[in-house]
């Protein structure tokens, strides 16, 4: 450019230092900015997760708890209701939850952690309505049934498990929600198993 | 008095020059057809965008609780209120009815061809961020499909291994879509993207008056400085910028010859607008959805989850893929495919008459099988719509495909020196 006396080292060295620290300052700028998109404390509290007393849970009965504005079921399954569930698998649409509508720790044939435990949120899959428990009286929802959950507002029946019949509205099983099992006898809904 | 205060101005700013670079003396080659309406009526819908989302904003409540209500107070009880919704919901589809055409103008006459690569880029960037724009306008009237239609694309960026989840609730805001999803959502929409979008914009017609208009026939008007004749030159004047560097053949100022033939495009364009927006402003549940009547419930999902019409395309190619990673992989690629078109294309010739018929079939099946696809995005996804969604989509990307191999050693017709006629 000119003949002018520069000391091109001196130079190049002052301008990479200053793109450097310049570089630093607007990582550092762009944190607030990014951070401010993550849930709020306000979002957080009202998400936190839910604690439910299992111990006091006799069998057969199901107890009601709410996370994150949703009902969850918790059933405290009989040894006989556990031996049955395998019994109606050729009449469920998806008896191996093979969607993914549970972690991966509840992808079994209880769909839980504990056997004897059932948790799930209480929304039908197909328009969000509210099933209900049927308890020793399921046989008019499916032949030969016992327990089970029916879908009052359009019929849609879940076995004790969670799993959705076949020739109803309803196309996947309950949504099985994080859970785990911080001591024997709390169910700790919200935060999965391993990750507390 | 005119004329002393355009000198004062001028002395401080390029005014008149600027006029004239652009529009008085822009060079414009002199075949331009119907096609070449969409650019400029585009233009009109984003500023019709623009002032009736500003009038909007007005009356509408950002917030979970007021959003639904808002916009049926809107509806109801602000004078005109209706209409500067029914102008802005219609504006958002018509606005994709042009981009989509004005781009297949660009593929038939290959337009995005070697020197205007960049046009195109700019052109799918508006693109893209018009996408972005439309989806977060979605949200906010706070209806059922809104809800939910959001739930479904937020959920896209689940299927990213690892950061997915996280990525998913840092986009939210929240463990669900909430009012902090629909706050957000609310800013981008009205103060990010439509800026982003008039910079591009801008920088489109830039881009674009420095390399020049293409035409029908693909040819250049823009001939080496001396290389034509005195009486072959365009007889209008056009500005310095361009005639210092080239010989301009077949050509004509942009103003008034095309200003005002894009006036003819306006009439058209408002006549068919006015019609929907008057007689149809639902679009006949393409353009609202019927589940959108009924307030955001995260509890109750519609019977169909369907996007937005102008979605359908990408969004059933989402939906034939049975991975739901690989499927959003599929649905951005088929962005990225438009985007790489110029290298794609290694010919030379640009408009499709003048090249292979190979090309003009490959351009035809590509036009139905993007329809198809489209109106497969609006339907439920059966069985059978699925396999001739996959077909349709093997024909989207297939198109791209086929023109890098029969491009490179193409048989083309000879392409004219000038415009014909």
């Amino acid at each position: 450019m000119s003949n002018a006396p520069v000391n091109n080292g001196r130079r190049r060295f002052l301008t990479a230092a200053t793109s450097v620290v310049g570089g630093v300052g607007v990582v550092g700028v762009a944190v607030p900015f990014i951070g401010s998109w993550n849930p709020s404390a306000r979002a957080k509290a009202a998400g936190a997760p839910v604690e439910v007393n299992v111990g006091k849970i006799q069998p057969g009965q199901l107890v009601r708890a709410e996370w994150r504005g949703k009902p969850v079921y918790v059933v405290r399954r009989t040894e006989q209701t556990v031996a049955d569930l395998a019994k109606f698998d050729d009449q469920l649409r998806d008896p191996n939850s093979e969607k993914p509508q549970q972690p991966d720790y509840a992808t079994n044939a209880h769909r839980s952690i504990k056997p004897e435990l059932m948790v799930a949120l209480g929304v039908c899959t197909h328009l969000g309505c509210a099933p209900t428990y049927h308890k020793g009286d399921f046989d008019q929802f499916v032949e030969g049934g016992t327990d089970g959950f029916f879908c009052p507002c359009h019929g849609s029946k879940f076995d004790m498990a969670g799993r959705v019949f076949q020739g109803v509205p309803a196309p996947t099983n309950l949504m099985v929600p994080e859970h785990s099992y911080p001591d024997e006898n709390t169910l700790l809904i919200g935060v999965g198993q391993g990750e507390a | 008095m005119f004329t002393n205060f355009m000198a004062w101005i001028d002395k401080r700013l390029p005014v008149t020059d600027c006029w004239n670079k652009h529009l008085a003396q822009y060079p414009a080659p002199k075949n331009f057809n119907f096609w070449y309406f969409f650019g400029s009526l585009a233009m009109l819908v984003l500023v019709n965008q623009i002032l009736t989302g500003i009038w909007l904003t007005m009356s509408y409540e950002p917030s979970g609780d007021g959003a639904f209500a808002s916009i049926e107070y809107i509806m109801r009880d602000v004078d005109y209120g209706w209409l500067l919704r029914y102008m802005h919901s219609t504006g958002a589809s018509a606005f994709f009815i042009v981009v989509y055409l004005h781009m297949f103008r660009g593929m038939m006459y290959g337009s995005y061809q070697k020197p205007r690569e960049l046009l195109w880029i700019f052109g799918m960037l508006i693109f893209l961020v018009l996408m972005a724009e439309a989806f977060m306008g979605y949200l906010l009237p706070w209806g059922n499909m809104s809800y939910w239609g959001a739930q479904v694309i937020i959920s896209l960026f689940g299927a990213i291994p690892i950061v997915g989840d996280d990525l998913t609730q840092w986009i939210r805001g929240d463990y669900v879509i909430s009012g902090a999803t629909l706050n957000r959502f609310f800013a981008l929409h009205v103060i990010a993207m439509p800026l982003v979008l008039v910079i591009l914009v801008f920088l489109h017609i830039l881009a674009l008056h420095e390399v020049g208009s293409n035409n029908p026939e693909g040819t250049d008007i823009k001939k080496p400085k001396g290389s034509v004749k005195e009486e072959d030159k365009s007889k209008f004047t056009f500005h310095k910028h361009y005639t210092d560097k080239y010989d301009i053949v077949d050509a004509i100022p942009f103003h008034p010859y095309y200003s005002v033939k894009d006036i003819m495009g306006v009439a058209g364009f408002l006549i068919l607008f006015c019609w929907v927006m008057f007689f149809a402003p639902e679009g006949g549940g393409y353009f609202i959805e019927a589940p959108n009547f009924e307030p955001a419930n995260g509890l109750k999902t519609p019977e169909h989850i369907v996007p937005v019409w102008y979605f359908g395309p990408f969004y059933t190619i989402l939906r034939v893929v049975p991975d739901k990673l690989l499927g959003a992989v599929a649905m951005f690629g088929a962005i990225i495919m438009l985007f790489a078109l110029p290298w794609f294309d290694r010919g030379t010739v640009k408009a499709m008459k003048y090249r292979c018929t190979w090309h003009t079939i490959n351009l035809i099946q590509f036009a139905i099988c993007f329809i198809v696809l489209g109106i497969l995005g609006t339907k439920a996804a059966t069985p059978l719509n699925n396999a001739i969604g996959t077909v349709a989509s093997f024909g989207y990307f297939g198109f791209f495909i086929a023109l890098w191999f029969y491009s490179k050693n193409e048989k083309t017709k000879p392409v004219p020196e000038r415009v014909s006629g």
